[in-house]
């Protein structure tokens, strides 16, 4: 049986820092499905998709989506209510 | 398992428990990019350990390939959430699968290095004897080692030669009111384990700061 291969918000820090220009593993995000308030670094992370899909580890929602083209990247948070910096 | 010693124009220096990105272009632009735990402490020479994956696209190159001199590119400090700071007084426990075991031995080396005084302890699950990194040196680090053998213990072996459960759980871990600061690190089912594990003992969840890192190579 192969592993599971759900990450955490560690794996996609380097990721963010490039798009965002700051750290943001430790910034509080809050979830638009159930109001769960985590770190970045707590929330799953699955990387073997088109790009990248980050959920909640409450409600299993979508929260951040990225997908990177060569020239720029998507970033579609409209599962985030809230990230704090 | 190689450990490589880096030199980055303009490194501001890292946190213990932080990871970087190396990043490596192939002449017709290619790009393949993995993230790998700093393995030294704050105020050392900055290195990482790599594990080879067979079939990786980086580890290969890392641990075969890379010569004395050769460039490549890094991308970091990352992290600002599974890290460590000396000055904190709570006890921490820090659990490692396999090379999950390398950002906790940056923080077991930041402690030894400033004379750290909070009581540290590191429980390392390991398949064999011989695939457990950095034996020789965590001995030498003041900090108590527990280690768990999975796979095939050596003769005459008297520790612990299972997976992380709870009853290994209870034996090995500061008692719930300790309030410790943990570390997990390691594949993402041995981190699911372990947490889960630490939660049913009594833990915080908020005490317990996670890593799960995936086989990339």
């Amino acid at each position: 049986m192969s592993e599971p291969r759900t990450l955490d918000g560690n794996a996609i820090g380097g990721l963010l820092l490039e798009l965002f220009g700051v750290e943001l593993t430790a910034a509080p995000c809050i979830c638009a499905g159930c109001g769960a308030r985590e770190e970045v670094a707590r929330l799953d992370v699955y990387v073997d998709c088109p790009g990248v899909v980050v959920r909640c580890r409450h409600c299993h929602d979508v929260m951040i989506t990225i997908v990177r083209g060569p020239e720029r990247a998507r970033v579609d948070l409209s599962g985030t209510r809230g990230l704090e910096l | 398992m190689r450990t490589l010693e880096l030199d980055v124009d303009g490194w501001g220096g890292h946190r213990a428990g932080q990871h970087l990105d190396v990043r490596l272009t192939s002449e017709d632009g290619y790009q393949a990019e993995r993230s790998y735990s700093i393995a030294s402490a704050p105020g050392e020479r900055l290195a990482i350990t790599v594990e080879v994956l067979e079939n990786g696209e980086v580890s290969p190159y890392l641990v075969e390939d890379v010569h004395d001199g050769d460039m490549f590119e890094v991308r970091g400090p990352i992290g600002g959430y599974f890290v460590w700071e000396v000055g904190e007084p709570e006890p921490v426990l820090l659990v490692g699968g396999g090379s999950g075991v390398v950002p906790l031995a940056a923080m077991a080396r930041e402690r030894a290095r400033v004379g750290g005084t909070a009581p540290m302890k590191l429980l390392y699950s390991s398949r064999t004897w011989e695939d457990a990194i950095y034996r020789d040196e965590l001995a030498t680090l003041g900090l108590d080692v527990v280690y768990t053998l999975t796979r095939e213990q050596p003769p005459g072996w008297t520790g612990y030669a299972r997976r992380i459960d709870d009853e290994l759980l209870r034996e090995v871990a500061f008692p719930a009111s300790d309030r410790p600061r943990v570390y997990v690190c390691g594949s993402t089912r041995f981190v699911d384990a372990a947490a889960d594990g630490l939660v049913r003992l009594g833990y915080d969840p908020m005490w317990i700061r996670t890593e799960r890192f995936g086989a990339t190579g």
